[in-house]
């Protein structure tokens, strides 16, 4: 056990510091204030630049445009882009959790064709997993592709898809068996989201935002080239974008949640309560005092997993114990908060009087769907009690 | 960067598990528990056979000279086996009091014995208020004599010596000094006992003062949060090898959702906990800035998992769990001495509060 940056370590986060000192975009926060429909080519192009830079995609092998990122190297990576306020990176999907995808189950036609895109973010991707009536039970999603020659015919419906509004693909995972039992008649298309018969509508969620897409398919013809992976083996091509999605988020947050914090320790030095500052009231003391060590233990939690990952080569089930983790601590962070501010916590950014231009009373009502995003807690749980400690299966 | 442990530390901590279970498994527990003391001599003699007695003290005394994640793994594993005597207050506790407040010389008097497993010690600190807080400390030397008392000192009775925290210094007092006299208190942990000492003009030798206290306050804190995991650990083996063996409604109770969930529950809070008392070891270990920090977060969150884990595997258990044959019970007590040793969950929320809201330094080291 040592928690001291390895030489390697250093040199990586040394060498990135010094690539973003001048290149993170000066006018940075610009994004945040304009809704992402029009900062979107300000995202594209601060991905292209970190891709001339070799920075989009650190955690992909060098042959394809990365630069083989240990784990530890990949969480330098997320801290320092909290660090400096960086943007996102406008194919935040593509890079994350499909690019990785195509790299282990594509063929060289496909990983040439659509790897080099990614990086760029010329081509956006999205992710048609969910359906209206498969959420937490995936494998029995409907949305179905019926071979005719040399093409698929796709018709269903997704779900809760992330840039479905600026997608150019779409990673769609289909029923391609219908006789076969639920996990092993399915199959990953790559879909052409300009091909015909693909709709996508915007999906108003409780904040007020449309962050996702409902997308539709009306017979919409796939080439069947575009399988990736083995035709009727989509729910482990699935599964492993999954695994990337809960194994690389968790770096991301300890310094989001960071800042939250350190801004409430701030607020309450200021904000008054039966006569002293909220900051000397001991129950508001408790509270901070909490939510600080959480947010370390997560840290830990993660530095502890990634650890694990690397000596034994496989990412397990434990993303679940990050996921209940993050998720639960952020919604509890967002409650104190409230507390803290009292009658100005529920203001919505545009108030005259709103604290921090709302972004409390946002951030309380996105947190709700920390729990339900990306799996469930509850799904977690039961990954947790049958993956992990071998309990029978409970469904 | 690795926050896994070598294999060095991998193998201490397996074959510190081979021990615990070889030479003190549940019987021996429970039979020790019912003694007056809980102490053995013969399980003594073979924990210092390991080095165990010694593990964190330099070679110059006798000691291993391990560093304090070994001593976190050490004493984890004598928590899973909710080991009976007086590891924690001979080794960690007086051990960590005698390197950081004595003189050399008196670390060959006292600190060598303990290492070679001659002498069996104890730290007495609580008093009527039962404040943690060192600045609430009443008791006075006065010309080399203490008179008054101390309550809740673990295993006095089979101390040779007892350290005494007081107002105007830490002394040392012998176990057969004139006007000492150790009575047992009665209480819910039934595997490490607790003594009123009581001091009537009793002979006292000053070995250090107060102000090197804290550091090995840390170290004991750290380590009982250890415990703590351990304790916390072997609730959840029994409780999820119980939820897949009993049925009911013709499956196993480990099938139902209520009950997994639950389970999974005590694995996120006994893996976190871990993690937050492994890297309390490493930031002692390293004399890091944020080190009493990091034992106030293992502390803070392992007293309430430990106790959260517990009410977990008692209720999965059902009216087994709530029998006196079933183990989890003692653990359970272990666990609620624990939280409330060095410190329960609010006084080192509180700690942290002063750390991060006070002075708005960064709880914990960043890479």
């Amino acid at each position: 056990m040592d928690l001291n940056l390895t030489a390697e370590e250093l040199a990586f986060r040394d060498e990135l510091r010094a690539w973003l000192v001048s290149n993170v975009p000066k006018d940075r926060s610009e994004w945040r204030e304009k809704p992402i429909e029009e900062s979107f080519p300000y995202l594209r192009d601060w991905q292209r630049k970190l891709h001339e830079g070799r920075w989009a995609a650190v955690s992909w092998p060098k042959e394809y445009g990365g630069r083989s990122a240990t784990l530890m190297q990949q969480t330098l990576f997320w801290e320092e882009m909290a660090r400096v306020e960086a943007p996102p990176m406008a194919n935040s999907l593509g890079l994350g959790l499909i690019g990785p995808t195509i790299i282990a189950y594509g063929t060289e036609e496909q990983k040439k064709r659509y790897i080099p895109k990614i990086l760029s973010a010329e081509e956006i991707w999205c992710q048609g997993f969910s359906e209206p009536n498969a959420g937490s039970d995936l494998a029995g999603l409907q949305t179905e592709a019926r071979l005719d020659g040399d093409h698929y015919i796709v018709n269903g419906q997704k779900v809760w898809t992330s840039y479905g509004w600026v997608g150019d693909w779409c990673e769609l995972v289909v029923r391609t068996d219908p006789g076969a039992a639920k996990h092993k008649g399915l199959s990953v298309v790559l879909v052409d989201m300009k091909s015909p018969g693909v709709e996508v509508r915007p999906l108003r969620q409780m904040t007020g935002e449309s962050e996702f897409n409902e997308l539709f398919f009306r017979d919409v013809r796939v080439p069947i080239e575009n399988i990736l992976g083995k035709v009727n083996d989509g729910w482990n091509v699935a599964m492993s974008t999954l695994m990337y999605e809960r194994g690389s988020y968790g770096a991301r947050l300890h310094l989001i949640f960071k800042r939250y914090i350190t801004r409430l320790i701030e607020l309450a030095r200021n904000i008054q309560r039966n006569g002293r500052p909220a900051a000397e009231d001991p129950l508001i003391r408790q509270k901070l005092a909490q939510c600080s060590a959480e947010i370390e233990i997560m840290r830990f939690n993660q530095m502890r997993a990634f650890s694990r990952i690397t000596a034994t080569g496989v990412p397990g089930p434990e993303g679940s114990i990050q996921k209940i983790f993050w998720s639960e601590l952020n919604q509890r962070l967002q409650q104190i908060a409230q507390e803290l501010l009292g009658s100005h916590g529920q203001l919505l950014g545009g108030d005259p009087r709103a604290i921090d231009n709302g972004i409390w009373s946002y951030a309380y009502l996105r947190a709700r769907g920390n729990t339900i995003e990306a799996g469930t807690s509850e799904v977690q749980r039961n990954i947790i009690g049958h993956f992990v400690l071998g309990l029978p299966r409970s469904y | 960067m690795q926050f896994g442990l070598s294999e060095s530390q991998e193998f201490l901590k397996n074959s510190a598990r081979e021990f615990f279970e070889g030479e003190c498994p549940g019987a021996e527990m429970r039979r020790l528990m019912e003694t007056d003391n809980a102490y053995d001599e013969a399980l003594w003699s073979k924990l210092t056979d390991q080095g165990y007695t010694g593990i964190i003290f330099p070679e110059a005394y006798g000691g291993v000279g391990l560093g304090k994640v070994e001593l976190m793994l050490l004493m984890e594993e004598a928590g899973r086996a909710l080991l009976p005597g007086p590891l924690f207050s001979t080794v960690v506790l007086a051990g960590s009091v005698l390197e950081a407040v004595a003189t050399p010389a008196n670390k060959k008097k006292y600190l060598a014995p303990i290492c070679s497993g001659e002498a069996r010690a104890t730290v007495a600190v609580l008093e009527a208020g039962a404040s943690w807080n060192q600045r609430d400390v009443r008791l006075s030397a006065t010309n080399g004599k203490l008179s008054g008392e101390k309550l809740f000192v673990t295993d006095a009775a089979v101390a040779d010596f007892i350290l005494v925290v007081a107002h105007n210094g830490v002394f040392v007092v012998d176990g057969k000094a004139h006007g000492l006299k150790i009575s047992p208190m009665s209480a819910m942990d039934l595997t490490r006992k607790i003594y009123v000492v009581e001091f009537s003009n009793t002979p006292a030798e000053e070995i250090g003062a107060t102000t090197d206290l804290p550091r090995a306050f840390d170290i004991a804190t750290a380590a009982l949060a250890a415990e703590i995991v351990g304790g916390m650990q072997r609730t959840l083996e029994i409780t999820v090898e119980y939820a897949k063996t009993r049925k009911q409604f013709g499956k196993p109770i480990g099938m139902f959702q209520a009950i997994q969930h639950q389970c999974a529950d005590m694995y996120l809070e006994t893996e976190s906990a871990r993690s937050a008392v492994y890297y309390a070891g490493w930031a002692l270990e390293e004399n890091s800035p944020d080190a009493s920090t990091a034992v106030s977060i293992a502390k803070m969150y392992a007293s309430d998992a430990g106790r959260t884990v517990g009410n977990r595997g008692i209720q999965i258990h059902g009216g087994m769990g709530f029998t006196w044959e079933n183990d989890l019970h003692l653990y359970y007590r272990r666990a609620k001495a624990s939280e409330t040793a060095f410190g329960d969950a609010t006084f080192h929320r509180e700690r942290i509060a002063a750390t991060v809201i006070d002075s708005g330094s960064v709880s914990a080291k960043s890479a």
